[in-house]
């Protein structure tokens, strides 16, 4: 029986990567999941492109600071060594390939590493791109974090992605519901699978062809 | 003697046009310049062109001057936001123009406003729809979109606290795009929670030096921003 990894598990796999000491921006919805997650015998510094870095989890009841959000508008607190600055700083430490690592949800993702998360073809939805493109062509890695498929089923991984662009060829890494996956010069690579799916089912699933890597394993999440 | 204080929210808008380009600080509901954007609605100013990263959300602020049809366009980043109802029905019924722009490229293009930049090159949204029609340039091995900067006619900000001379700081990230904004128009007006002494203002820390504004009014318990 093959279990999809819940948004909270996909979030807790991710986690076990982020680096010590890094310089990280989540994005907003699910990425932002993996702040609750990441261990704690790692520091890692939250930036939030409306003008914070060292962003803390959220403030107990009754101590929110209307002031204090992040850029998914959520109360957030200040950590120690924490600051505020201008908005235009804060793309400047984007832009400027300050931010080592950018975690981001997608609606797409192309198998060159093409990134959709903006815009779906719906004329009648206004629009809205905030900081995406900017992250995605700044940030030193990008990383996705998306359910496998989408919720009409159809695949989110494509040789082409069809909504348009955020940014070409940005995207290092997927982890989906069902596996992480690679951006590679030979195009998709899969490192870790959920349990007891098999490769093909996988590719089934997956609009762009996939390869195996030899020294694949199944996704381990630590509880 | 500079003094750049101001009774009322009225003084602090007064002469603004129709057709007026108005930069609007603030982020989600942080930094909203409320009591300031109700004076701009009691003045009666039309046509109006608002920059500002998102459109309003509830019913108040910038909500209600959108829903009373006084912004022919919006220019923004991210104008559907949890309550972005009104924005969202004068979309729907074609009465607003939308441009939108990649965040870091609005601020940067507020920046350059202020900056007397004539024009930047960008990597953001290079390769995407939001470059087309604009210059795309390969420097150093890379491409880059050419962006042109925004200034307005007036700039509507809130800090916390400021002085006669316009010196600002802010609390928190309600920071967010006043310093920019504040750089980049005309006629900045600022309302402050607190308006101090000279030299009560750590100089160290002051964030918007006084040069770039204007006008200064107190309004000490400002309301929230967004509400139904």
């Amino acid at each position: 029986m093959i279990k999809p990894l819940s948004r909270d598990q996909i979030a807790m796999r991710v986690a076990q990567d982020v680096p010590d000491g890094a310089y990280v921006n989540l994005g907003i919805g699910l990425p932002t999941l993996v702040a609750n997650y990441v261990p704690s015998d790692r520091e890692v510094i939250y930036h939030s492109e409306n003008g914070i870095l060292g962003m803390g989890p959220a403030p107990p009841k009754g101590s929110e600071d209307p002031d204090l959000i992040n850029a998914s508008k959520q109360y957030v607190t200040l950590l120690p060594g924490g600051c505020y600055f201008r908005h235009d700083d804060a793309f400047v430490m984007i832009r400027g390939g300050h931010i080592d690592l950018a975690l981001l949800g997608a609606m797409q993702v192309a198998a060159n590493g093409d990134l959709a998360n903006w815009s779906t073809d719906n004329e009648k939805i206004p629009p809205g791109v905030g900081g995406a493109m900017d992250l995605a062509a700044g940030a030193k890695q990008v990383w996705i974090l998306m359910e496998h498929v989408g919720r009409d089923g159809r695949p989110k991984i494509l040789e082409r992605c069809t909504f348009p662009l955020t940014a070409p060829a940005v995207v290092q890494r997927i982890y989906s519901s069902l596996a992480v996956i690679d951006v590679t010069p030979e195009g998709l690579l899969v490192r870790e699978m959920v349990e007891a799916l098999a490769f093909d089912e996988l590719q089934e699933k997956t609009g762009a062809r996939l390869r195996l890597a030899n020294d694949w394993r199944p996704i381990a999440i630590a509880s | 003697m500079l003094d750049k204080r101001v009774k009322s929210v009225a003084e602090a808008v007064a002469g603004i046009r129709d057709g007026a380009t108005v930069l609007i600080g603030g982020f989600g509901n942080a930094g909203i310049p409320v009591e300031l954007i109700h004076a701009v609605i009691d003045h009666g100013a039309r046509e109006l062109t608002v920059v500002s990263n998102n459109a309003g959300s509830g019913r108040t602020d910038l909500a209600a001057l959108l829903a009373m049809g006084r912004v022919r366009k919006i220019v923004c980043s991210y104008p559907k936001t949890s309550g972005s109802v009104a924005f969202e029905e004068l979309y729907a019924a074609g009465r607003i123009e939308l441009e939108l722009v990649p965040q870091g490229t609005l601020t940067e293009r507020i920046r350059a406003g202020g900056a007397g930049i004539g024009a930047f090159y960008t990597p953001t949204a290079v390769g995407t729809m939001l470059a087309q029609g604009k210059e795309v340039r390969r420097l150093n091995g890379h491409d880059y979109v050419l962006e042109m900067p925004i200034k307005g006619d007036f700039a509507l900000i809130q800090a916390k606290r400021a002085d006669r001379w316009g010196n600002l700081v802010y609390h928190a990230s309600a920071r967010n795009f006043g310093p920019v904004m504040a750089s980049a128009a005309t006629v900045t007006a600022v309302q402050a929670g607190e308006i101090v002494e000279l030299g009560a203002l750590d100089p160290e820390a002051i964030v918007t030096p006084g040069i770039y504004v204007h006008r200064v009014v107190c309004v000490p318990n400002p309301q929230q921003a967004g509400q139904p």
